[in-house]
């Protein structure tokens, strides 16, 4: 090491100081997005105190920095997994059996925002929103419709609900049981992260507390019944879509899974019992070693805060496992074909960065709803990534590199620095109550827009290389007349349906809740709501008729911090 | 029809566009005020302050609700700081007010400093006489919330609550030459949020309150985002307002 | 003195996305408006309401959902219907260029979409508003 200092400084001295002179460099400063300064060069002084068996160790071992499996890409690909939904179940249905047939490997639902905010699309509120985001879902029997003939023991589902989960995920056990699907067969992810809502995306209904409850609810009550489910995905990606660095990104996600973790043990529940349940969900955005570098440090930060904080035993509970999604927010308007070379790098990133499933943003997203030829042009760009290009035939190839692992061990650092003020502020729960988090995720995006209109950050046809010409992509035209027929079929249902025994149900749900202290330390007495909210997705009761009473009983949230 | 027989009719939009123009040009306006003054009779004027964090905004949110139960208009003017720098401002008190924002009962108005020093903008007692003409039968005065120095809420106010929170044990030894001294009535929000007893016991110790003979200041605990307390502030309130009297002529408006 | 610009800046509709809103609102006011930001989730009587009250300039409306040709046109209507006519209407997020023409027939006087510069939008404010805060 002393040669390469020595060696170092002699180049320094000789070879680099005469270029600088000659030929300034681009700029006098370089950082990432994370506000790192990227040095010049990297050589093994800045990885001088890596310790290989502690720092990176091998694939599938503690910390896990090499990935969550010893073969990785070589023995199983990552799921190819697009986000999908519109109109309604019958039109998703369909996109969904197209997407199988094209080589998905799962199922990604996309729920529209009436459904995640927990309104019937007859409600006042949903006017104009039915089927508009996502899927309309009133109830099991659009549910029913979304999954015919696609068999739920042969395919993976991953569904994007938070503050209604417990009752999604309820109508999605009930489909599996009509098609004679065992509960320990289910396979798939259900999003049930609230914490983050508060955060960026808001499609929360209740306060913090209460939504808290039922989140831990889903998640006792998977670890009981539904093996293969991974009841909780944190998420991350809304929150950097809303501004976020990598860094704060990478703390912001895990510090909730802190909270997650402790909300669970006040049920006195075991770490090594639901933790390997625990899936994560990451942005993968254009800065390709600074994105690279937090896979790898969310892996390793998370097993030694597993480790160290809730002395996790079994190795499963260490193992941070992820979805990653190309960055909406990078996508531009302008010259929207360029996106797709975006999306390319980002992709690359994210399998550089072992991620256990993966979507890729369509070129189109910035305009609209993605056409058909848009995301097949995304999942053929994920295709020759797995087939075409090689990294996938070596576990972890970046690993070694001077400025990769450099990068990685100050995103640790960092990200390790943010959990730690975050315990100064009471955790999380409080720190989102305070708006500390808001505050810190908005200033972010405030000095980001800044940089760009200021092109201190480029960003090609947008500030820089601009061309005139409009895009002339088609656009996806949605049916006007689906809320219409959402509404039509939501009647026919409530007329159809059993109304003594929805009423018995929805009032047994009012019981489960009763009584609610709603006082932290009371939380391991109250009974899981998932059995009573199952008996009333079984008989029909619609999302908004079940929200509708847990809204009288917790109250609703309401966004109180400002800007 | 004028400007001010709108007002006085209940209209919004009258009433908005003229604390506009006495916020733009506070000397043309003085002319309308003069005929509004003569035309209005004070009602209640309850000044709410308290340092940035504590609650004060959720707390005028309860307040309002009850209120209104009993059919009583309400006014509000919720201020906050402009930047020194570029003079604009981000008004966000009434984000946590906003489901009354429908209720044509309530009339929630957000004012900058533009400069003025003290919780409040220059305008806001001329405000407060807006919104007694447009027909309020109680105005809330929300200060920026920023120091201990805003004490110009009692020159307009009636009934001045002091808001804190736990965790403000220590820093309130630091208060007691400011805002401590002109409470009516001091809640403690969001006792839920950590231990009161540190703080009770300092504010016990300093707490002069507004020197008034027959009045001695109380200590109300409540949690504002769950609504507890807030029936025990709001009695107090209209205890105060009972020991008060008569609202008085807001000063200020006079002045200048 | 130059009259100060207030503007509000509202998101209708159901969907969270208020990062663009969040940004518009800063930039407004480090430009030195003086601006009011009530939140996601707002009904069109919420939005009215506080527009009027507040005696705002301008109105900005953020929708990312697709609902903004049902949501759009019914906070026009009721903002007219309260005497809110001269009440400037810019909109942004992520609104197809289709239906750009319909929406300015109704009153929306610009959409912003993405990649917009903040710069853009208050000079847009800036032209549109004179400086005894009337429409030009």
């Amino acid at each position: 090491m002393d040669a390469v200092k020595k060696e170092k400084k002699n180049w320094e001295e000789k070879v680099l100081k005469k270029v600088l002179e000659k030929r300034p460099e681009r700029k006098k400063y370089f950082e990432n997005y994370s506000k790192i300064k990227i040095g010049r060069l990297y050589t093994p002084e800045d990885i001088e105190d890596l310790d290989y068996l502690k720092d990176l160790g091998f694939p599938g071992n503690f910390p896990f920095t090499r990935g969550v499996q010893p073969t990785m890409y070589r023995g199983k690909l990552w799921t190819m997994r697009q986000y999908a939904g519109m109109g309604d179940a019958e039109e998703s249905n369909k996109r969904y059996k197209y997407l199988l047939k094209q080589g998905q490997t799962g199922l990604s639902v996309a729920f529209d925002l009436p459904t995640q905010i927990g309104y019937d699309s007859d409600h006042q509120l949903a006017i104009g929103e039915v089927g508009k985001a996502g899927v309309a879902i009133d109830s099991l029997a659009d549910m029913e419709l979304l999954f015919k003939d696609i068999p739920l023991d042969k395919v993976s589902t991953s569904m994007t609900i938070n503050a209604p989960c417990a009752i999604i995920l309820a109508m999605y056990i009930m489909v599996g049981e009509k098609q004679g699907v065992n509960l320990s067969q289910l396979t798939g992810t259900t999003q049930n992260d609230i914490l983050k809502e508060y955060i960026a995306r808001g499609t929360y209904i209740f306060p913090p507390l209460p939504s808290l409850r039922l989140t831990t609810d889903v998640i006792e009550y998977a670890s009981k019944y539904l093996p293969r489910w991974n009841p909780i995905s944190i998420s991350g990606y809304h929150i950097r879509e809303a501004g976020a660095t990598a860094v704060q990104e990478l703390a912001f996600t895990l510090a909730n899974g802190l909270a997650y973790i402790k909300a669970l043990k006040m049920r006195n529940l075991n770490p090594d019992d639901f933790a390997p349940r625990f899936s994560f969900f990451f942005a993968v955005h254009n800065n390709f070693f600074e994105e690279v570098a937090k896979f790898r440090a969310a892996r390793r930060l998370w097993a030694r805060l597993m480790k160290e904080r809730f002395k996790a035993k079994n190795p499963k509970s260490m193992m941070l496992r992820f979805h990653a999604q190309t960055g909406g927010a990078t996508l531009t308007a302008q010259q929207p074909d360029n996106n797709i070379v975006r999306v390319t790098l980002q992709a690359l990133a994210a399998v550089l960065g072992g991620t256990q499933s993966l979507h890729t943003n369509s070129r189109d997203e910035a305009l609209a709803l993605p056409s058909e030829d848009s995301v097949r042009i995304a999942l053929r760009t994920q295709q020759i990534i797995a087939y075409e290009s090689g990294i996938s035939d070596t576990v972890d190839p970046l690993a070694g590199s001077y400025y990769l692992e450099s990068l990685t061990n100050q995103m640790e650092k960092q990200a390790l620095t943010y959990i730690k003020r975050i315990d100064k502020l009471g955790g999380m729960l409080q720190a989102i109550e305070r708006g500390f988090i808001q505050r810190e995720v908005q200033n972010s995006a405030y000095l980001l827009q800044k940089k760009i209109e200021k092109e201190e950050e480029v960003v090609v046809g947008l500030n820089r290389f601009r061309s005139e010409e409009e895009s002339k992509l088609e656009k996806l035209i949605l049916d006007p007349k689906i809320e219409e027929r959402q509404k039509k079929r939501l009647k026919e249902l409530k007329n159809k349906r059993n109304k003594e025994k929805v009423k018995k149900a929805l009032n047994d749900i009012k019981k489960a809740i009763h009584p609610a202290p709603a006082r932290r330390s009371g939380v391991h007495k109250q009974e899981n709501l998932m059995p009573v909210i199952l008996e009333a997705v079984g008989v029909y009761a619609t999302v908004g008729e079940i929200c509708e009473v847990m809204r009288q009983e917790f109250g609703e949230y309401r966004e109180s911090v400002s800007i | 029809m004028g400007l001010i027989e709108k007002i006085l009719q209940g209209d919004q939009k009258a009433a908005a566009k003229l604390i506009s123009k006495i916020e733009d040009e506070p000397t043309s306006a003085l002319e309308e005020l003069k005929v509004l003054k003569e035309r209005i009779v004070p009602v209640h004027t309850l000044g709410i302050t308290g340092p940035p964090g504590v609650g004060k905004s959720t707390l005028i949110a309860r307040l309002i609700e009850r209120y209104r139960e009993k059919n009583k208009k309400v006014g509000v003017l919720a201020i906050d700081p402009s930047s020194p720098f570029t003079g604009g401002a981000l008004l966000g008190d009434r984000i946590r007010m906003q489901m009354h924002s429908p209720d044509e009962g309530v009339f929630i108005r957000s004012m900058a400093t533009r400069g003025q020093l003290g919780g409040l903008s220059r305008a806001t007692a001329k405000a407060v006489k807006v919104l007694t003409g447009w027909g309020a039968d109680v105005v809330v005065v929300e200060t920026v919330g920023v120091g201990q120095d805003e004490v110009e809420v009692m020159r307009v106010a009636d009934t001045i609550v002091v808001v804190l929170s736990p965790g403000l044990g220590d820093d309130i030894q630091m208060m007691k030459a400011g805002i401590l001294e002109i409470g009516d009535i001091f809640v403690i929000n969001k006792i839920d949020q950590g231990e009161t007893g540190h703080l009770e016991r300092n504010l016990e110790l300093v707490r002069p309150g507004r020197e008034r003979e027959g009045w001695v200041p109380a200590i109300i605990k409540t949690i504002a985002v769950k609504g507890s307390g807030i029936d025990e502030l709001h009695q107090k309130i209209e205890e105060h307002r009972k020991y008060c009297g008569k609202p008085r002529e807001v000063e200020r408006a006079d002045e200048d | 003195m130059r009259k100060k610009i207030r503007v509000l800046i509202a998101k209708p509709g159901l969907d969270g996305h208020d990062r663009g809103a969040k940004v518009v609102a800063r930039a407004l006011r480090d430009a030195g408006m003086e601006v009011i930001y009530t939140g996601i989730r707002q009904t069109a009587e919420q939005i009215v309401n506080t527009a009027i009250q507040e005696d705002v300039d301008c109105l900005g409306l953020s929708i990312l959902s697709g609902a903004h040709l049902k949501l759009f046109p019914k906070i026009v209507k009721l903002l007219k219907k309260r005497g809110g006519k001269n009440i400037l209407i810019f909109g942004g997020g992520i609104i197809p260029s289709e239906d750009i023409p319909e929406l300015k027939s109704m009153g929306v006087s610009k959409i912003f979409g993405p990649g917009t510069k903040t710069q853009g939008i208050i000079d847009f404010i800036k032209t549109q508003i004179d400086a005894d805060g009337k429409r030009r």
